[in-house]
């Protein structure tokens, strides 16, 4: 069993830890604000009537959906120096999380948007209100209760999935326990404290979306 | 220039095969292994035991919450320490199984508790019993809900299998990483490497959505 498991070398590697706890915190909140960016737009494009802009956005949402992040990443870090782009791997990582996140989002806030009643849009067109009066003050307040559990629940997924950065050696919460497992060949020590970290976050967020969606009075979060 | 590095991967092909045949065999036993595991929990989860039932839900919590990356490399380098040997095969088996049976318990879960209790009351005064019920009352009118997100899942699985690259295993994933040492397009190589993602992924992602089409259709009509 593990009978010599060292909490001291678990405090003095804390430093390590925390810094990359707090790195891991920063660069998924820049991705999901990233992600909402991409899935905004996205949303946009995949609602016109017209082919031209609805057809690329299905294909990206199709391609992000059905191929792994970890091929995308490599994809990015290893193909964006072919295109003259040397980019740090934090912001490369950045980049795949935001890309990858924002065609979950569109689908999020597409979901949001086509639940809000037909006849409510037909009523708002009979009494006169142009596009984006009708968007502004009667579909996105309402569709905007309905995307935030399931926004919430992405970004959960988002915070996880940056645990995958560590693998192009991007100085997160992931590398800082792969660091005490290869220093000091304590795999226990680094990985479980990791992943304790990680229950933190996550119930953080999860709490989060029970509140919001007491708030709003929406089922919660659905991960 | 790019026709050297179409030849030089072409030359590569055997390995590609091999990656992708690596990432189908792992994503189909820990698929067939996690629905019957997920499956069994999720049943048990909805049973009567409260005990039983929240010790599944911790242990679905500890899974949801925390990177599948860490949970691979838990398995692959802690389990030696408490004396079980396994190699990156068997580590990863494990580590995917373990996923989707967590996420399947909960969609069962929820797929059983969306039946109306008066089924399950009708079910018991007419003297089945608690195998019956479940076989025959429940889980059939449970499937409607549970077989689109279950679809779904699936797909998961497949991308989720990727991961496993990073204890070493040749998948689809590792290929392209080890090609790309060689060829070094990256575009190119990872384009291709998504590709054979995109060929297995993508009639799942149809069916799951003509799944959810079609059980919402049949919701709607069955609805009292």
């Amino acid at each position: 069993m593990l009978e010599n498991f060292s909490f001291r070398s678990i405090v003095e590697y804390l430093p390590l830890f925390g810094q990359g706890l707090v790195t891991t915190v920063w660069l998924s909140a820049l991705s999901f604000v990233g992600a909402l960016a991409v899935g905004i737009v996205l949303c946009a494009m995949n609602l016109q009537r017209g082919w031209l802009f609805r057809a690329p956005a299905k294909a990206y949402i199709d391609a992000v959906r059905a191929t792994p992040l970890l091929a995308q990443l490599y994809f990015l870090y290893f193909g964006l120096p072919r295109l003259g782009f040397v980019l740090p791997e934090l912001v490369v990582g950045i980049l795949a999380l935001s890309l990858n996140s924002g065609a979950y989002v569109a689908e999020i806030i597409r979901a949001g948007i086509l639940s809000i009643p037909r006849g409510q849009v037909e009523a708002s067109v009979a009494s006169g209100m142009t596009y984006v009066q009708r968007m502004r003050l009667v579909i996105l307040p309402q569709a905007f209760k309905v995307t935030i559990p399931p926004l919430l629940g992405q970004a959960i997924v988002l915070v996880k999935d940056s645990a995958l950065l560590s693998l192009i050696s991007v100085a997160e919460l992931t590398r800082a326990g792969q660091l005490l497992a290869s220093d000091r060949f304590m795999p226990a020590e680094g990985f479980l404290t990791i992943a304790a970290f990680y229950l933190l976050l996550y119930y953080c967020l999860k709490g989060l979306a029970a509140l919001s969606g007491r708030w709003l009075g929406t089922a919660g979060a659905r991960t | 220039m790019i026709w050297q590095q179409l030849q030089s991967l072409a030359g590569s092909y055997p390995l590609a095969l091999r990656g992708l045949g690596m990432t189908v065999v792992l994503s189909l036993i820990s698929l067939v292994l996690g629905t019957l595991l997920g499956f069994g929990l999720g049943i048990l989860r909805t049973g009567g035991n409260r005990l039983v039932g929240s010790l599944i839900g911790a242990w679905v919590d500890l899974i949801r919450g925390t990177p599948f990356l860490v949970q691979i490399f838990l398995i692959f380098f802690i389990l030696p320490e408490l004396g079980i040997e396994l190699d990156a095969f068997t580590a990863g088996i494990i580590a995917l199984t373990n996923l989707a049976a967590c996420f399947i318990c909960e969609i069962v879960a929820a797929g059983i508790r969306s039946v109306p209790t008066g089924q399950v009351e009708a079910a018991l005064a007419s003297g089945l019993s608690r195998w019956q019920r479940m076989r025959q009352v429940v889980l059939p009118q449970a499937m409607r809900i549970v077989l689109p997100p279950l679809v779904g899942q699936y797909v998961l699985l497949i991308k989720d299998s990727s991961v496993v690259s990073a204890i070493g295993l040749t998948d689809l994933t590792r290929v392209g990483w080890l090609v790309v040492q060689r060829v070094p397009n990256g575009l190119l190589v990872f384009f291709l490497v998504g590709v054979g993602y995109f060929i297995v992924c993508y009639p799942l992602i149809m069916l799951a959505r003509r799944l959810e089409r079609r059980m919402g259709a049949a919701h709607g009509e069955v609805q009292l």
